[in-house]
């Protein structure tokens, strides 16, 4: 399955992929008008340390720790991709203290939100694929 | 305006016939092969190259000058006295027809290098005669040597080829190979030494078609003498096949290599002893290669190439029977010499076609 | 500063409404132009800082941003420039040498504008490049004047060393400190898959870039920098850089502050000196000495290397030309007054040089005259901005072009012409660590053969519409050039009539 990878090498710390994630959330199809005045939540978030920088998404794991502790049901792996169901999410936050990665987090209305990989809001590349401008983040398949 | 002092385009007629056992026939074949292709000319320029003509003579250069008037003549003779022992001299035997008009001093002279001249000036004899050719051509004013060759001759003029043919008394010469060239210029040209054949010693070259690599070719040329007066495809073609044959000594079938390159994908496909050689050629004479679409017939002594380029834009065609091999634009300019033909084909674009007079026979 | 003489060039302007202060334009500005306001949540942006490099536009994921040429004016000076009077402030304040990079962008004419091509029509058919071979392939190096032949009549192939090119573009010389690490990684991975060649500049090699030698010309600079034995050896070819189109007659200046541990190691210098390329070759005062030069390098590399001599167009460059065509050399590469460089003196680079169209046209013609152009390939560059200059400059008799600052534009140069700061924001003429990042060589190379492929493409199409289907018969081929607007010495020296004719 293809997965979104990020190599420290070419990340910039730019912070693009962030907003290009919180653009893919919305149903706007201008950033300016989606994002004006507002504090994003991405799904993906740069840390940065000592001049080394580094996007953190959803793993996707084969034995996700999130789905094992999910205590309704709400996160479930469906063709590799770990999905959230937001309607049975009751805002517990076992995953978010689950995932080992951090990638997961509340969202505005309550429930949680994770990458998962654009296919909720649009298919073919991820947003922040798209979005790297100097080709840190990739999509591919890498046989894990 | 004369030709050289621009750039006359036009599309043609050409033919060859030769005889493989060095048999000599009449001129009138030629003329008639040509006139079947009457359409393919304007009327603006016709001629014809004729091998073996003059076998008495056989050893000395015959040859053939255009004066427009009689001072030409007299300051083109003290220089021929100067450098050459002239053995005999006399106008080219003409008949007054109403289509051919205008004719300057057409006359011939048989030559050979005075041997004092020739030992000072420290040349070979042939690179001696192309160098006189040229300082009479470009120093002499009114005066142009249009054939230099031994045992043949050019004869051209401003008209359609069979008029051209029949004004210079053509039928009267036999000879073992003859070319011709009938011409459909979009310019008009008032003068005869702008008509084609093109002849340098005894190379000449009849050709249909436009290069597209004329300037590059022509000022690769001039870097080794030659003066490219008129500006013509046919001129630059001539001096190329002289310099690859006499100066470097190239094989035909590596000059038809040079000028007509095969591709390099062509190239790539060959065995690797061929592939480097057909590189090597490429590579070290890239300024001789020939663009754009062509047809050529070259006659040199003891032989003729008919050459088409890569993309074969100029139509071709090949006939033999028995010891006669026919080339021509036309199937038609050969039928109507020769009805039956053992074979008849057209080359493909790039393969030229060579026939050499079997060994000894001229 | 007390007196404020220079007020800034351009102007950043922000539409606030499209802004969503995502701050990636304070993040990408070396120069530091932008600023987040934490307490206003707003982004400013200080103009003084901009160099005008589009970073911050082009990243810009709203395109609110865009930057503007001030329209703070002087008065209205047909003589005195904005620019020659801010120049003469500077130069008040610092009392020093006027500092530019990259090529000569004053007020000449350029040449290729005012030269039209030809194409066939009726008499001669056009050829389709789609449908037909359409060969771009070319040699270069000294060619034979005789043939030989073995004991069974075949050719001998008695040819020197040769270059086998894909197409008639290389990439010109941009040295290791000039340019990035990145930026070389970038051209030696493109020339390699485009069967090209790119130049290392007088930096030296670095070792992790020794594999592409196969596609690499090595120079040897005035300086000598990294010149040794195994670097002479792991190019394809050797430039002797005698000349520079952007600054002829001075030789290069690498300040010691852009001299770090890999740059000092490829240049063979202590880390923190400034590398000062002298302005001759101290071996090489007169035209003799060069010959002597010409042949160490082929004796130190066995005679298996074509030996490129570049020069600078200057007035007599076709003299300076015919005598490096009988000194040894296998290639003269002439490089125009409008040529790139990382850093030279304005006024030199500005006032210096001729342009490259009347160079080329001129030398083409003396060594043709002389007898001697197949002793040499042509190489000519400065500056060649698109596939019709290619096409121009190879009927006006090159054999093959050198492009700089058209590559440095593929790999993401704005041309602000800032590079003499080395905060060159696109990772190109930088050596910091963080910026130099920004250019990843996997895109960037694609980048380069995405163009010289277009290019390729384009040269077809134009050899196709003039009838010819290899570009050798293009070479020197003036007959399918017309001038435009020139006066008759322009067009006599360039050798071509003008349209009509």
């Amino acid at each position: 399955m293809k997965r979104v990878y990020v190599n420290e090498k070419w990340c910039l710390g730019c912070h693009l992929c962030e907003y290009y994630c919180a653009f893919a959330s919305t149903n706007e199809k201008d950033m300016a008008r989606a994002l004006k005045d507002i504090k994003i939540s991405p799904r993906i978030r740069i840390e940065e340390k000592d001049g080394i920088s580094f996007a953190v998404s959803c793993r996707h794991c084969c034995e996700p720790l999130c789905v094992k502790g999910c205590i309704t049901g709400a996160m479930t792996r469906k063709d590799g991709v770990i999905t959230i169901d937001r309607d049975k999410c009751i805002g517990c936050y076992t995953c978010i203290l689950s995932c080992p990665y951090g990638a997961v987090s509340p969202s505005e209305d309550g429930a949680i939100q994770k990458c998962e990989l654009c296919i909720k809001t649009h298919s073919g590349t991820p947003k922040c694929v798209e979005g790297c401008p100097n080709g840190a983040i990739v999509f591919e398949e890498r046989g894990e | 305006m004369r030709e050289g002092n621009f750039r006359n385009i036009s599309g043609c007629a050409i033919s060859g016939i030769i005889s493989k056992s060095g048999r000599r026939f009449s001129g009138k074949l030629i003329i008639d092969s040509i006139s079947v292709m009457h359409e393919r000319s304007n009327g603006l320029g016709g001629g014809f190259t004729g091998y073996g003509i003059y076998p008495e003579y056989k050893d000395y250069y015959a040859f053939h000058i255009f004066y427009d008037h009689r001072t030409a003549k007299k300051e083109c003779e003290e220089f021929l006295e100067e450098h050459f022992d002239i053995i005999n001299l006399s106008k080219i035997p003409t008949r007054k027809i109403p289509e051919i008009k205008d004719e300057p001093l057409i006359w011939r002279y048989f030559v050979t290098p005075l041997p004092t001249k020739l030992n000072d000036s420290q040349l070979d004899e042939r690179e001696f005669v192309v160098k006189c050719v040229f300082r009479i051509n470009t120093g002499i004013d009114g005066a142009y040597i249009f054939s230099s060759g031994k045992n043949m001759g050019v004869f051209k003029a401003v008209g359609f080829p069979e008029d051209v043919g029949r004004f210079y008394r053509l039928e009267e010469y036999e000879g073992y190979c003859f070319t011709a060239h009938g011409r459909y210029p979009t310019n008009t040209p008032g003068w005869w030494g702008g008509a084609h054949p093109f002849a340098l010693l005894d190379y000449s070259v009849v050709h249909n078609g436009e290069i597209s690599s004329y300037d590059a070719n022509r000022r690769a040329i001039e870097m080794y003498g030659y003066k490219c007066t008129l500006l013509t495809d046919t001129e630059v073609i001539t001096y190329i096949i002289d310099y690859l044959h006499r100066r470097i000594g190239l094989t035909w079938n590596e000059i038809c290599s040079v000028i007509a390159a095969p591709f390099w994908s062509t190239i790539e496909s060959k065995p690797q002893k061929e592939r480097e050689e057909l590189e090597y050629l490429r590579n070290v004479f890239d300024s001789q290669l020939i663009t754009g679409p062509f047809s050529i017939i070259a006659g040199f002594e003891g032989g003729m190439m008919a050459l088409n380029d890569r993309l074969k834009l100029r139509s071709m065609v090949v006939g033999e029977k028995d010891d006669m091999v026919y080339v021509a634009s036309e199937e038609a300019a050969i039928r109507v010499i020769q009805k039956d033909l053992d074979k008849v084909w057209s080359p493909k674009g790039g393969e030229g076609v060579i026939v050499t007079v079997e060994e000894g026979k001229i | 500063m007390a007196v404020e003489y220079i007020y800034p060039d351009y102007e950043i302007i922000r539409d606030y409404d499209r802004c969503i202060v995502c701050r990636v334009c304070e993040r990408q500005c070396a120069n530091e132009a932008h600023e987040y306001l934490s307490d206003s949540k707003k982004m400013i942006a200080d103009n003084a800082k901009c160099v005008n490099c589009h970073r911050c536009v082009s990243l810009c994921p709203t395109r609110a941003l865009k930057i503007v040429k001030s329209d703070h004016t002087f008065k209205e000076n047909a003589n005195w420039s904005n620019k020659s009077i801010k120049e003469i402030y500077k130069q008040a304040a610092s009392g020093g040498v006027l500092l530019s990079s990259m090529g000569n962008p004053e007020n000449y004419p350029v040449y290729f504008d005012r030269i039209l091509i030809n194409a066939s029509q009726v008499t001669n058919p056009s050829i389709d490049p789609l449908r037909e071979p359409m060969e771009t392939r070319v040699f270069l190096g000294a060619k034979p004047d005789r043939i030989e032949r073995d004991e069974k009549g075949r050719l001998k192939k008695n040819l020197p060393p040769q270059l086998r090119l894909s197409m008639p573009i290389m990439f010109s010389a941009m040295s290791y400190g000039s340019i990035s690490y990145n930026a070389h990684e970038s051209l030696a991975r493109a020339a390699a898959e485009l069967g090209i060649l790119y130049n290392t500049g007088e930096g030296g090699l670095h070792e992790d870039l020794y594999k592409y030698g196969k596609h690499t010309i090595v120079q040897v600079a005035s300086g000598r920098f990294g010149v040794h034995p195994t670097y002479l050896n792991s190019g394809a070819a050797i430039e002797i850089k005698m000349g520079q189109g952007a600054k002829p007659g001075i030789g290069g200046h690498l300040p010691g502050a852009k001299i770090g541990g890999d740059i000092s190691k490829t240049r063979m210098i202590p880390e923190g000196t400034d590398a000062i390329s002298p302005a001759p070759h101290h071996d090489i005062y007169s035209i003799e000495d060069l010959r002597q030069l010409v042949y160490s390098l082929k004796e130190a590399t066995g005679y298996t290397k074509p030996v490129i001599v570049k020069i600078a167009a200057v007035h007599n460059v076709s003299a300076i030309a015919s005598g490096i065509a009988r000194s040894g050399a296998d290639i003269i590469a002439i490089d125009g007054f409008r040529g790139g460089t990382g850093a030279a003196p304005t006024r030199i680079r500005d006032h210096v040089g001729i342009p490259i169209e009347l160079a080329l046209a001129g030398v083409d013609k003396r060594l043709r005259d002389e007898g001697v152009r197949n002793n040499v390939s042509l190489v000519v560059g400065g500056s060649i901005r698109s596939s019709a200059d290619v096409v121009k400059a190879i009927a006006l008799g090159a054999d093959c072009v050198y492009i700089g600052t058209a590559a440095l534009l593929a790999l993401g140069c704005h041309l602000c012409r800032s590079c003499q700061t080395g905060k060159c924001n696109w990772g190109i003429a930088t050596q910091r660590e963080d910026l130099v990042k920004r250019l990843n060589p996997n895109i960037g190379y694609k980048r380069l053969v995405n163009l010289m492929t277009a290019w390729q493409h384009e040269i077809k199409e134009m050899m196709g519409g003039m009838g010819i289907n290899s570009i050798e018969a293009l070479k020197g081929n003036r007959l399918m050039l017309r001038g435009v607007g020139l006066n008759e010495k322009e067009l006599e020296i360039l050798g071509i009539k003008h349209a009509g004719e």
